[in-house]
């Protein structure tokens, strides 16, 4: 399990996360929804310390945290940290000059330390999972966005992290090309990987979490099921944002 | 045969020794010893704190403010004076690395700069240490975007070079004074030491496209608008 507690990250005086606490069960789906500036990105990017707050701890990988606003943690925590996380981002940020495979190996040769037969057969394996082992040879530059990205998600998987982060995963891709991505997501739910999600996206958002936390102003308004936030919110803030997500098609449509 | 090219073929090799003796392995060492220092002062004047950056402006200012004979003077003639007795080659060397360091710090830094926050993210995230990324994922990005304008510093260093003959050096372009002092032909001494720094030139330029090609191999080519 990994978990934040009392997580407060302020940019030169300003406020992004007033003290959030999280829990992220083995194999559960959580997505993190809310109005840009909420702090879904910054809560994300406090996991795998992209971000470190100034106040709150961190379990992950079987150690704990905590934060201080005068000190960060060793550089080696935060390694540990970050080799035991896997994270994706809004704009893929594939290693330009590589190539799809040299992407995926490059965790497991630079920072794991495997053999290259083993890490290309390992990347070759997750290559062919998010459908892109026909692309193996070819640079970044030449794909598109939604083949970007799935090549994004084997090269955070390769190592096998305890939580796969991602940030707005979709937000950079028409639907259709989203629903690659999504269907790509779905298959690494159902076989139990542990992902926080930051998104605007309801199929992720509504149709693959277990968890929906509904973020606003650097504080958690409200958790829970998809089905509690999205048909039953308790809180009228949380209302109102669901509402502008769904917002209906006019009649005409139909 | 005429006169002036029995003379023109006779001066050839001796130029052509001194150009490959010296010339070259001058314009190499300096190049190598000033990316080196370049890279350096690139790194101290994007990471390092306040104090290191003001004495690396200062270099910078100082080196690219004032004339590269000069410099090669102060270091050669005017040391001296000071204790510092260095030997033509050396005192050249010495100048050269600084210049090119000056000049080549400020294009590796755009360079660096040029690089999208993004890739250090994405470094980071697989659990890259800060010299890791640079190795891996910045200089091998930063390299492609610098070196257009690091060929240019190092044709112009080609050449530069030749203000090493100030300094005693033999290099090419002094061979070509002495022979052209003995002769009487200055004409045909500097027109045809003129023609082999365009040879080393020509080389290193074609040298210089084959990396470049190389280096680009990744990035989409640029479609002409229709």
């Amino acid at each position: 399990m990994i978990s934040l507690s009392g997580i407060v990250k302020t940019y030169a005086a300003q406020p992004v996360l007033h003290g959030v606490d999280l829990a992220l069960e083995a194999g559960s789906v959580t997505t993190l929804i809310g109005p840009s500036g909420s702090g879904k990105s910054t809560l994300l990017r406090c996991v795998n310390l992209l971000e470190v707050p100034q106040a709150g701890a961190l379990s992950v990988a079987g150690q704990t945290l905590s934060f201080t606003p005068q000190s960060r943690p060793a550089r080696d925590a935060i390694l540990a940290v970050r080799r035991a996380t896997g994270m994706i981002f809004q704009d893929f940020q594939l290693f330009a000059h590589r190539t799809v495979l040299q992407n995926v190996m490059e965790s497991l040769l630079t920072v794991h330390r495997w053999a290259p037969p083993k890490a290309r057969a390992r990347a070759l394996e997750l290559l062919e999972k998010v459908g892109m082992q026909h692309k193996a040879d070819a640079w970044p530059g030449e794909l598109s966005g939604g083949q970007q990205q799935r090549v994004a998600i084997a090269r955070a998987m390769a190592p096998s992290p305890q939580i796969l982060l991602c940030d707005e995963p979709t937000s950079a891709l028409d639907p259709e090309l989203a629903g690659d991505v999504i269907n790509v997501l779905a298959q690494l739910a159902a076989e139990g990987t542990t992902m926080l999600i930051a998104t605007h996206d309801l199929r992720l958002a509504a149709h693959i979490a277990h968890q929906v936390v509904f973020l606003d102003a650097g504080r958690i308004v409200e958790r829970g099921s998809p089905q509690e936030i999205f048909a039953h919110p308790s809180q009228q803030r949380t209302e109102t944002f669901v509402a502008t997500l769904n917002s209906p098609l006019p009649d005409w449509v139909i | 045969m005429p006169p002036w090219l029995t003379l023109a073929l006779h001066s050839f090799w001796p130029l052509l020794k001194a150009g490959l003796a010296l010339t070259v392995p001058l314009t190499l060492f300096s190049f190598v010893g000033g990316l080196l220092l370049g890279f350096v002062v690139a790194l101290i004047r994007l990471f390092a704190p306040p104090p290191a950056v003001a004495i690396v402006r200062f270099y910078i200012w100082l080196i690219r403010g004032t004339p590269l004979l000069v410099q090669l003077f102060i270091i050669f003639y005017g040391l001296p004076n000071a204790g510092i007795v260095l030997d033509a080659f050396t005192a050249a060397l010495i100048g050269f690395v600084l210049n090119v360091g000056a000049y080549t710090s400020e294009v590796i830094r755009a360079a660096i700069l040029s690089v999208p926050r993004g890739q250090w993210q994405a470094s980071s995230a697989i659990g890259m240490t800060w010299a890791q990324t640079m190795r891996r994922t910045i200089v091998p990005q930063a390299t492609r975007v610098a070196i257009p304008s690091l060929s240019n510093s190092f044709i112009s260093l080609v050449k530069d070079t030749s203000l090493a003959a100030a300094l005693t050096v033999p290099e090419m372009f002094q061979v070509a004074q002495q022979i052209a002092a003995v002769t009487y032909e200055p004409l045909i001494l500097y027109c045809e030491t003129a023609l082999i720094y365009l040879i080393f030139s020509s080389v290193l330029s074609a040298w210089q496209t084959r990396i470049e090609t190389r280096s680009m191999r990744h990035v989409p080519k640029l479609e002409a608008a229709q």
